[in-house]
């Protein structure tokens, strides 16, 4: 029990957060609760704290609308939420994708996928693309452009408001990650993960690594939906840097040894270690 | 074989692709991808923001400016009391998250607290718009503007019926009744409704509480339901639209014909044979 506790700790957590966000969101549309109101594109808690989608900003300022101040406080908001936490802590504690892509992920390991398609054809820097294509249609078209495609936002509102052909994109993004591309949706081309991978570079809370610890079992590196961040598994003790780890903490709780931790970033440490770093 | 060559040559046929050539490569294919995508990207959302026949919340900007603005939170939704604003869902073929109303299923009840508006995080739907002395004012709402069809009313077949005018919240004001002998039967009226369209909210009340299959009376946007008559025409009677006239300037158009005088441009008629 104890052991099935460690490896689902942080799964378990996230479900319930992802979960639960999801049911005030409703219950502010269905039985007027003010706690949560909106939908993840903005939101107000409590009917105070305006909140409001960083990157949805980033279009309709680039589509030319005129941004109000209570649209503004709220991204900045979030931005500087996710600044502390980790940028993508969205992704794998906050959007409800997450459980459609992690589903489709569970079910590649299951069957065993990945032993048939060993590569994956694929750039993870598509998601930067869109952002800068999504940027520049806004301008030419004058209206946030990702907003109208958006699965996520479909989604989301579709749970809360109703769905219509909304599980069309539910089943499609479910599809694709099992069957054409590993974590296709939130590894490669989903540009709001994107833009909290870009603002999750200089977050705080990081996964660090013991290399002293590890045994090399690679666990983590299977479970890891962004594998690549993990390039120091058993080479060096140093921690995750990069902007598009999702600070699940899938890594962790699968470690047996200890080798992974979350721990808060130690900026005044870096500096120091750099030229020791380039003598070895 | 191969250890015949030159040594020169030999070195050319190992040597890997440059990385320079790699890169260009793969900058062109990523350029294609996102011109490709791009494409059928704004394909979309250009046919997406033309669709015109839609019904939006009160002080809604303009639809332009509306669907630059409006971020698509749901929040007019969650407000409305009557469950009269919905979200454009996958399927419902209008822009994507965007909240609209059909008068026929539920109207906009007009609420005097207006709670849809002041809730908007973006200004999508404008308090100032819904205001009047810096009060809300819902009857200065302009949602759409309700039009008749003739042919199906049937108080225009001289039935009587006045659903629509009485339902209206500005009663006797955006809709009115007037009389007319019906000349069929000689000893009968007709009391024909008749929208104006100053007054007219678009709250669909009308379309709502009309009596034939397919109401006879509905809503459209107003930039759907008006024409335009131009701004050179000038109504004189109208001391307001005559002020126009004050300050402006003229402007003569001269062609060949103007080189003559009236008169001889009247009689030379040789260019009409």
């Amino acid at each position: 029990m104890h052991r099935l506790y460690n490896t689902y700790r942080f799964l378990i957590l996230r479900r319930l957060t992802q979960i639960g966000l999801l049911l005030l969101y409703m219950a502010g549309n269905y039985w007027g609760w003010t706690v949560l109101m909106g939908n993840l594109s903005a939101s107000s808690v409590l009917g105070v704290i305006p909140l409001s989608d960083p990157y949805a900003v980033l279009q309709m300022f680039a589509a030319g609308a005129m941004l109000s101040s209570n649209i503004l406080i709220g991204a900045a908001i979030i931005t500087l939420f996710y600044l502390l936490i980790g940028g993508r802590a969205f992704c794998s504690w906050v959007c409800p994708v997450n459980m459609i892509t992690d589903a489709a992920n569970a079910l590649r390991r299951t069957f065993e996928f990945d032993k048939i398609q060993k590569k994956q054809p694929a750039s993870r820097h598509i998601r930067y693309w869109i952002i800068g294509l999504s940027l520049i249609i806004s301008a030419a078209f004058g209206v946030a452009a990702f907003e109208f495609i958006s699965p996520v936002a479909m989604v989301h509102r579709g749970i809360i408001f109703g769905i219509g052909f909304g599980w069309a994109a539910m089943l499609v993004i479910f599809l694709f990650d099992l069957f054409v591309l590993k974590n296709g949706w939130c590894g490669h081309i989903c540009p709001i993960g994107g833009v909290y991978s870009l603002v999750g570079r200089f977050s705080f809370v990081r996964v660090h690594h013991n290399e002293a610890h590890c045994t090399l079992c690679m666990k983590c590196k299977v479970v890891c939906p962004e594998s690549q961040v993990l390039h120091m598994i058993g080479k060096k003790s140093m921690p995750v840097l990069s902007g598009e780890c999702t600070n699940c903490g899938r890594c962790v709780e699968v470690c047996d040894d200890e080798a992974l931790e979350f721990s808060i970033r130690k900026f005044l440490e870096a500096p120091a270690s750099q030229p020791l770093e380039e003598k070895i | 074989m191969s250890n015949r060559l030159p040594e020169k040559e030999r070195q050319m046929r190992k040597q890997p692709v440059s990385d320079r050539r790699a890169f260009l490569l793969n900058a062109a294919r990523a350029v294609g991808l996102a011109a490709m995508g791009g494409l059928v990207w704004s394909a979309y959302v250009d046919e997406v923001k033309a669709s015109e026949l839609l019904l939006r919340p009160p002080g809604a900007l303009n639809e332009e400016a509306f669907l630059r603005t409006c971020i698509k939170c749901g929040m007019c939704v969650e407000a409305c009391p009557y469950d009269t604003l919905m979200l454009a869902k996958p399927g419902d073929q209008k822009p994507l998250g965007t909240p609209y109303f059909i008068p026929r299923d539920i109207p906009c009840y007009m609420c005097t607290d207006i709670p849809c508006v002041p809730v908007c995080p973006t200004g999508a739907l404008d308090v100032e718009s819904v205001s009047s002395d810096d009060k809300l004012d819902i009857n200065s709402a302009d949602m759409g503007l309700a039009v008749i069809d003739h042919e199906s009313c049937i108080a225009f077949w001289g039935i009587q019926c006045d659903a629509c005018y009485r339902a209206c919240p500005l009663l006797d004001v955006a809709i009115t009744v007037e009389y007319e002998k019906n000349a069929r039967t000689g000893k009968h009226a007709f009391l024909k409704p008749v929208v104006h369209a100053d007054a007219c909210t678009g709250c669909g009340l009308c379309e709502h509480a009309c009596v034939t299959e397919k109401a006879a009376i509905f809503v459209l946007p107003r930039e759907v339901a008006m024409g335009r008559a131009g701004t050179h025409y000038i109504r004189g009677w109208d001391q307001n639209d005559e002020q126009r006239l004050e300050g402006a300037s003229s402007r003569t158009t001269t062609t060949e014909i103007s080189k003559k005088s009236a008169v001889d441009s009247l009689n030379d008629t040789g260019d009409l044979y």
